[in-house]
């Protein structure tokens, strides 16, 4: 299934604004995000586990613990720093 | 008036013509409590030329529709704005606003403090500073998360999650 990925901040720079990405029915947020680290290079740099990042669901925080289904909007982007 | 609780925008805003629409045709107001943060000219020792300001669109003003409605359910109180520019600012510019119209002032203030706690963990915007040695993102402040742990929610933002307050800077 296809799920929509976006990027902001610090991430945005090193990757862009976001990209569509194929995963398998039931994919987590996590292993989302472990199948683009382990694409290497800048991927792994922006979204490795070396850093601390948060994650939406159709625009909602949640956890990487989130199940996705076909479709989903899913945000990556460092803790907020808003107000 | 619900339909307008929440600004997202690049252009300035005015206290006065705030609290004033906010409180037209209202009489049961008795108190109106406000907050602005503005840009410093100095972050962690460095001299700050602008402040940058990025959002997730769409996502943003879904979080404090949200954090209005909670703050509707935790306190009496009448209505709530927020306005939050994004874009480049100059030192000094006001950033935010929140302001809230209640009957009495104790919960006009409190819901008003609930709100900017909430809404520096949990809305998704970024700062950035431009200062003389270049531009860099600011960090997440372990206090912010104090600050909204004390409504009793967990924020998970900053990266410390131990709780325990920020060294001095």
């Amino acid at each position: 299934m296809k799920v929509a990925v976006r990027y902001f901040a610090s991430v945005r720079e090193a990757l862009g604004a976001g990209e569509e990405v194929e995963i398998g029915a039931g994919t987590e947020i996590a292993a989302l995000r472990d199948a683009l680290v382990a694409r290497g290079g800048r991927h792994a740099e922006a979204l490795g586990r070396q850093r601390l990042l948060r994650s939406a669901r159709n625009r909602v925080l949640c956890a990487e613990s989130t199940t996705l289904a076909e479709g989903d909007e899913v945000g990556f982007f460092p803790p907020l720093t808003g107000g | 008036m619900s339909a307008s609780r929440v600004s997202i925008r690049s252009e300035d805003f005015d206290l006065g013509a705030e609290v004033a629409a906010l409180r037209r045709g209202d009489g049961g107001v008795g108190a109106v409590a406000a907050f602005i943060g503005t840009v410093r000219d100095r972050n962690d020792g460095a001299a700050v030329q602008s402040l940058e300001l990025e959002h997730y669109p769409g996502m943003t003003e879904a979080a404090i529709e949200a954090m209005i409605d909670e703050a509707m359910r935790r306190f009496e109180i009448r209505a709530a704005r927020v306005v939050h520019r994004i874009g480049v600012l100059a030192p000094s510019a006001q950033i935010v606003l929140v302001v809230v119209t209640a009957a009495h002032r104790g919960e006009a203030f409190q819901a008003c403090e609930f709100l900017m706690d909430y809404l520096k963990t949990q809305a998704p915007f970024w700062k950035k500073e431009a200062g003389p040695g270049g531009s860099r993102w600011v960090d997440a402040r372990v206090a912010d998360d104090a600050a909204l742990s004390r409504w009793g929610i967990a924020a998970g933002n900053a990266p410390d999650r131990s709780g325990a307050l920020p060294a001095k800077r």
